[in-house]
């Protein structure tokens, strides 16, 4: 205001302006406290029995016992009353109490003779006569997180994010040899492969976002996750490109920026890769075996192949060679949270907080493509043309297809 | 159990380490949990396959310790077990005998399970309602009186007329169709034939009004009376309680795993007669199976001769029987569903025969001319 300099006389008198800022502020909440206090005038008493609406956030499987954490997602306290495994009530003991309060959670031990490998359906009844139902599908004991798990889990990630990741940048030497007018198709074959895991990510951030409590979002924090991861990069971006002018240097808009980029979306990736693959070793649905492993292997080279691909192509056009410590950094960047999240997901998961990873790793992968994608213009501008479309259906075809050999 | 002070639950798990001889007699033996038990005695940790939680679960049971408020329910199955109501007697001039009864059709919330409550609807608050007892050739006069917020009538199985029949949309003339909200309509008949029998209300839609509790059982003896014996009613049935029409719990006389924690007392030698009646909803079939003894089985009660020796009969739905038997040995003897999952979600109890402080194994060893299991050794 005091920039403009030509307002004839500022709103709210001779106010200051912090008190205009806090009046409406105090008003507010004024007004809320006189409404609790008189009970929301007008309203009256609500129609129709108390909601119940319950989400089983975990099972785990212990010898004799199962356990349930259970999460209160309705407007109501609800109280665990009995629960019945495959249509047989069981003793159980409730750690956090029978009543569970508005977004209060509580774990069920529930003593049964399960055995490996069957299938369970479980009701729990609650003081209404309502029923809560959670099922697993093949039952295996939950192994316990201790160090040895914690190494297993490591391992796993090792195997299935950062060397496979790294193995792929191996290709470096060989884009080198290529000549200058791959550029714009190998570009366009990493943006394939990101669409690719970016459909694949939102796809199964749903699918998990389906079991979390509606409570805390839902499905929504999965496109939550994505805005916030885009914009987040896009400001990262922008401040780096802005100190990277002032530093005069090329480095910002070069290739290894670029494949930063990719890396640190690819990393967000994997992450959700790990969690899934994490919760389901956990809940015993995910046998490892070694084709498994195999599989995830093959899938993710040609991740690393997209991390070196933009520097062969960055704006530049010459090919860079970063130091091996960069190489090995960009491989870590874009593998090691395979290890992160196998340890999320095996060991504290929680539908809520995968469905918001999995969407970060979406809006990832998103503004990557975003950044990327002008770097395979034609001189024309254009984006689509013959060698472009065909780089892009060969990323996609390469992921579905190693895709394939890990449908779990 | 409850008598000494130890819930059945401990006895027939931990307390079987303890070697204690009414342990084994009770939870080892008839349980078959010798391993579990031989685990426990020799302190080893329990195998880590799954299994190890047998020892805990000796048969299916609502979460421990708890039970149901049978005073804020206003009825006990316990009480229900021997409780029948014979009304009130006059002589017509005729000579015959008028027998009648005050029914009340109310709404009330009950406990089926421990914890859950169900908006039950009740004959005389009660679910199931009064077991309403005649003898052959009487005079019936049921004065039916609806305090409840829905229609309801009161349908008899028997000889009568089609007025009398509680049947909505017939005899709505005479008042014997739907008794709405405040209205009351007296149904009369002959008691015939003799035998075990049912009433219930016939209100559509049908399955709820029945499932929410309107029901009961109707003995008409037979002349010359059946031999003395220990009677007790079983209405088999179950509660939908989150109204999907299908039970969550199931019981005999409404809740379940009652006679669990508190054994039927019957003598041993003596006769028991059980009248057993099927008012159970949503699933087609039930049964009743006892251990360690067969029962002469009287359909519908209705001959005075058995059909069978046996230790399983299987109820449709309104179908019943009338059982006899005795107990030749002391101790506690399940009785359930032989359709196991209704077993396992609540219709399971105990006859509990003589003394269970005598339940020793030395005691049990009496009965045998052979040595006693292994288990009785140790």
């Amino acid at each position: 205001m005091e920039a403009g300099g030509q307002v004839e006389r500022a709103p709210g008198g001779g106010l200051p302006t912090w008190a205009l800022g806090a009046i409406p502020l105090a008003l507010i909440a004024i007004a809320i406290a006189a409404f609790a206090l008189l009970g929301g005038p007008g309203l009256g008493e609500r129609s129709g029995p108390p909601v119940e609406e319950v989400a089983v956030e975990q099972t785990a499987l212990r010898p004799g016992t199962i356990e349930l954490t259970l999460r209160n997602d309705g407007p109501d306290p609800v109280a665990i009353a009995q629960v019945a495994v495959n249509d047989a009530y069981a003793p159980f003991v409730a750690e956090g109490g029978n009543e569970i309060a508005r977004l209060g959670s509580t774990t069920l031990d529930v003593s049964y003779p399960w055995i490996e490998g069957e299938a369970y359906e479980i009701f729990v009844l609650t003081s209404s006569g309502g029923t809560i139902e959670a099922s697993i599908p093949v039952a295996a004991e939950t192994p316990t997180a201790d160090l040895d798990f914690y190494g297993l889990m490591a391992l796993l990630g090792i195997y299935v994010g950062v060397i496979p990741v790294s193995l792929g940048m191996l290709w470096l030497p060989f884009l080198g040899r290529l000549g200058r007018r791959w550029m714009s198709s190998l570009i366009a074959f990493t943006v394939g492969l990101l669409a690719f895991l970016a459909i694949d990510a939102t796809l199964e951030g749903l699918e998990i976002a389906a079991a979390a409590p509606a409570a805390f979002g839902g499905t929504s924090l999965v496109f939550v996750g994505a805005l916030v991861a885009y914009l987040g990069l896009a400001g990262v971006d922008a401040h780096l490109s802005q100190r990277g002018r002032r530093a005069a240097g090329a480095a910002a808009s070069g290739g290894f920026y670029l494949a930063l980029l990719v890396a640190i979306g690819i990393g967000l990736h994997n992450l959700g890769e790990g969690l899934a693959i994490g919760s389901s070793y956990a809940s015993g649905a995910l046998a490892l075996g070694a084709f498994l492993v195999v599989g995830f292997a093959i899938h993710n080279t040609t991740e690393g192949l997209a991390i070196v691909a933009p520097l062969r192509g960055g704006s530049s056009g010459e090919v860079e060679r970063p130091g091996l410590g960069r190489l090995l950094g960009l491989g870590l960047i874009a593998g090691a949270p395979a290890i992160l999240g196998a340890w999320i997901g095996a060991s504290a998961f929680d539908p809520s907080l995968a469905a918001l990873l999995f969407g970060v790793g979406v809006g990832a992968i998103l503004r990557v493509i975003v950044q990327i994608s002008p770097a395979m213009r034609d001189p024309d501008g254009r984006l689509l043309y013959p060698s472009t479309v065909a780089g892009m259906l060969a990323g996609i075809a390469v992921l579905y297809l190693t895709g394939l050999l890990v449908s779990v | 159990m409850s008598k000494n002070g130890i819930s059945r639950r401990r006895l027939l798990g931990g307390a079987a380490a303890a070697a204690a001889p009414a342990a084994l007699a009770l939870g080892g033996v008839l349980n078959g949990r010798g391993a579990e038990v031989d685990r426990a005695l020799a302190g080893r940790p329990p195998a880590p396959n799954g299994h190890a939680g047998h020892s805990d679960f000796p048969h299916a049971t609502f979460a421990a310790g708890a039970t149901v408020d049978h005073v804020r329910n206003g009825f006990h199955p316990t009480e229900i077990l021997r409780d029948f109501d014979y009304g009130t007697t006059r002589r017509l001039a005729s000579g015959r005998v008028l027998r009648e009864w005050e029914i009340v059709a109310q709404d009330k919330k009950i406990e089926v399970a421990p914890g859950v409550s169900y908006e039950a609807w009740t004959y005389n608050n009660r679910v199931p309602g009064p077991t309403l007892r005649a003898r052959e050739g009487e005079r019936l006069r049921i004065r039916f009186v609806n305090a409840s917020e829905h229609p309801h009538t009161m349908h008899f199985h028997g000889v009568h007329r089609a007025g009398m029949d509680g049947m909505p949309g017939i005899g709505e003339l005479g008042g014997g169709g739907q008794v709405e909200p405040g209205e009351s309509f007296a149904y009369e008949f002959d008691a015939s034939p003799f035998g075990l029998h049912l009433y219930h209300c016939h209100v559509a839609p049908l399955a709820a009004h029945i499932a929410r509790g309107l029901y009961g059982a109707f003995v008409i003896d037979p002349r010359q009376g059946r031999p003395e014996a220990d009677e007790m009613v079983m209405v088999m049935n179950g509660f939908d309680t989150n109204f999907d029409l299908a039970n969550e719990v199931y019981a005999v006389n409404s809740v379940g795993f009652h006679y669990v924690n508190e054994p039927i007392q019957v003598e041993r030698g003596g006769l028991v007669r059980v009248y057993l009646v099927n008012a159970l909803e949503y699933d087609p079939v039930n049964s009743f199976h006892l251990h360690g003894n067969f029962f002469q089985h009287y359909p519908t009660g209705t001959s005075l001769a058995p059909s069978e020796y046996t230790d399983t009969v299987i109820q449709g739905q309104g179908q019943r029987g009338i059982l006899e038997l005795e107990f030749p040995f002391d101790g506690d003897y399940m009785f359930h569903a032989h359709v196991s999952e209704f077993a396992e979600l609540g219709w399971t109890g105990f006859f509990r025969v003589g003394d269970p402080s005598r339940l020793t194994a030395a005691a049990a060893a009496a009965y045998c001319e052979l040595p006693w299991g292994e288990r009785g050794r140790t």
